[in-house]
């Protein structure tokens, strides 16, 4: 029987053969379409062959021949000269270039967020289109669809600015990082084969490794800080809230990294939003038990936070910190004013409910635990929301 | 990306000004009818949004747990006091509730008698989701 190819080395190969594709100016869905060409020969053939000891070279001949294959039957079919930009020439492959380069247009701002995900993951991330479809409990046509409408709004883009700014090293990351946030705080975490977390902390290594901005480390520290504790978040299917959750079962690994990026990343004096929120995660992550939690850092970084952002939910979260540091009626004030500018209203709710809970109003807690159960997004979280309703109503009847 | 489930029910909404039962339909009538519900799944596919769709049988019966060691009840047809039937269903994939929206009056303007809109009610509800890892 052939050996299973090794499916980790395909994902790099193809990923690194298409960079050095689109770096050389080729159209990008061609260029990807030549990929998954030479990706279904090497598939056909390495099983008989054995894997050749350069497979991305290998990868990359065949898809560039496959490349001007295409061109040249377009070229003859249209009477017209072959661009000649478009034939890659043979050169050292720059692949941290590549990759940022693949990576930004897969993110570009042209394409809405539910395009640009399946396209990174797919171009980027190297995932078959099966699997994102799986990961995201999709139809496969659908996901096929997506990347395909991607690709055609990409095509019709007018890069010359874009691959300028590339060049000069100032492209467009809040964009970028906005997708990568999106795959690590969207995905499905019941996907028995595709952990989007790991994907797309995966990817923000690549962007970290190639462009080690303070916000790019900010945004792969927060993922670690928070993949870390995935263990505990969940027991039996329940979601447990932070201040419940074992802390043994947290990864101290994750921590360590997820700190030591960071605080190279705050030395830098560019604070922004990811590294804020990454701050507030260190704190919690650093805690030995929930009473240790220094709570009065974490409000200053909620300061911040809220400073560099003006979001409500970030107001909402400090409103929590307050209620910790100077007590649950001025965390109740504190939400003054934020009422009317969220639409999110389960949160506020919550908030407002464990505010309540811990000024021993556990009759207001129970009320707006459960309207905050009704206007929940998750199951989980409705669940856990019911809970605590039941428990605020239990403790109110025993009084 | 939220997933939304956009209901068809049979009866429960106020009735559009002017709406014509199925029953006074011409067979053409129907037909571009039945072809606008193909051309909705159709668009749906094209545009990268479609998960599911499906019609269900206008009746049905109704089951409950007949306690222990017996069998389960099961009742013939609706209640008499059910107001609402489910008569099918898309569920959608979209960027957002606007779009979900979107989606529900383009469904409510399928053809009807005359090849005028219907203006069908249709009920729009998010479904579940995960909860995000940073809250």
């Amino acid at each position: 029987m052939a050996p299973a190819l090794d499916e980790d080395l395909l994902r790099e190969a193809s990923r690194q053969v298409l960079g050095a594709l689109v770096r050389r100016a080729a159209d990008f869905a061609a260029a990807e379409d030549a990929v998954q060409e030479a990706l279904l020969e090497a598939t056909l053939k390495w099983p008989e062959s054995g894997v050749p000891a350069e497979p991305v070279a290998w990868l990359t001949t065949v898809a560039r021949r496959k490349l001007v294959d295409v061109q040249r039957s377009d070229a003859s079919r249209r009477q017209r000269e072959a661009n000649a930009a478009l034939e890659p020439e043979p050169g050292p492959t720059e692949r941290s270039d590549d990759t940022l380069l693949l990576l930004f247009l897969c993110c570009h701002p042209a394409l809405s967020p539910t395009l640009a995900v399946p396209l990174t993951l797919r171009a980027v991330g190297g995932l078959t289109t099966r699997e994102i479809a799986e990961a995201y409990l999709l139809p496969e046509a659908t996901i096929a669809q997506r990347i395909s409408r991607a690709k055609k709004t990409i095509g019709q883009q007018d890069l010359s600015a874009f691959r300028a700014a590339l060049a000069a090293g100032e492209p467009d990351k809040p964009v970028v990082l906005r997708v990568l946030y999106l795959i690590f705080n969207e995905g499905y975490t019941t996907g028995d084969r595709i952990d989007l977390a790991a994907e797309a902390i995966r990817l923000t290594r690549l962007l970290y490794a190639a462009s080690p901005d303070p916000e790019v480390a900010g945004l792969l520290s927060l993922m670690l800080l928070h993949h870390a504790r995935r263990f505990a978040r969940f027991d039996n299917g329940n979601l447990v809230p932070l201040d419940e959750q074992d802390r043994t079962r947290w990864d101290r690994a994750l921590i360590a990294e997820g700190v030591g990026v960071l605080q190279a990343a705050l030395a830098e004096g560019r604070h922004g939003e990811y590294q804020v929120q990454a701050a507030i995660a260190a704190l919690h992550d650093d805690a030995r038990s929930a009473d240790e939690t220094d709570w009065t850092q974490i409000l200053a970084w909620y300061d911040e936070l809220v400073a560099l952002t003006n979001n409500p939910l970030a107001e909402l979260s400090r409103a929590v910190a307050v209620g910790e540091v100077d007590g649950p009626l001025a965390g109740l004030r504190a939400l003054d004013g934020v009422e009317e500018r969220l639409t999110d209203y389960h949160r506020l709710y919550a908030v407002r409910a464990h505010l309540h809970e811990r000024a021993g109003n556990t009759n207001a807690a129970s009320d707006l635990f459960a309207k905050a159960a009704a206007s929940a997004t998750s199951t989980a979280e409705r669940n856990h929301l019911l809970r605590r309703a039941a428990q605020a109503r239990a403790a109110t009847t025993e009084r | 990306m939220p997933k939304y489930l956009i209901l068809k029910h049979y009866q429960g909404g106020p009735e559009a000004p002017g709406f014509a039962p199925m029953s006074e339909w011409t067979p053409a009538e129907m037909e571009a009818h039945f072809q606008y519900q193909r051309d909705t799944i159709k668009m749906l596919q094209d545009a990268g949004e479609f998960v599911s769709a499906d019609a269900a049988a206008p009746t049905g019966n109704w089951v409950q747990y007949g306690g222990e060691g017996k069998p389960p009840h099961v009742l013939d047809g609706p209640f008499p006091e059910t107001k609402e039937l489910i008569a099918g269903w898309f569920l959608i994939d979209v960027e957002s509730e606007q779009r979900a929206h979107e989606v529900a009056a383009y469904v409510s303007k399928a053809p009807g008698k005359g090849g005028e809109p219907i203006y069908e009610w249709l009920e729009v509800r998010p479904m579940m989701s995960e909860p995000p890892p940073v809250e």
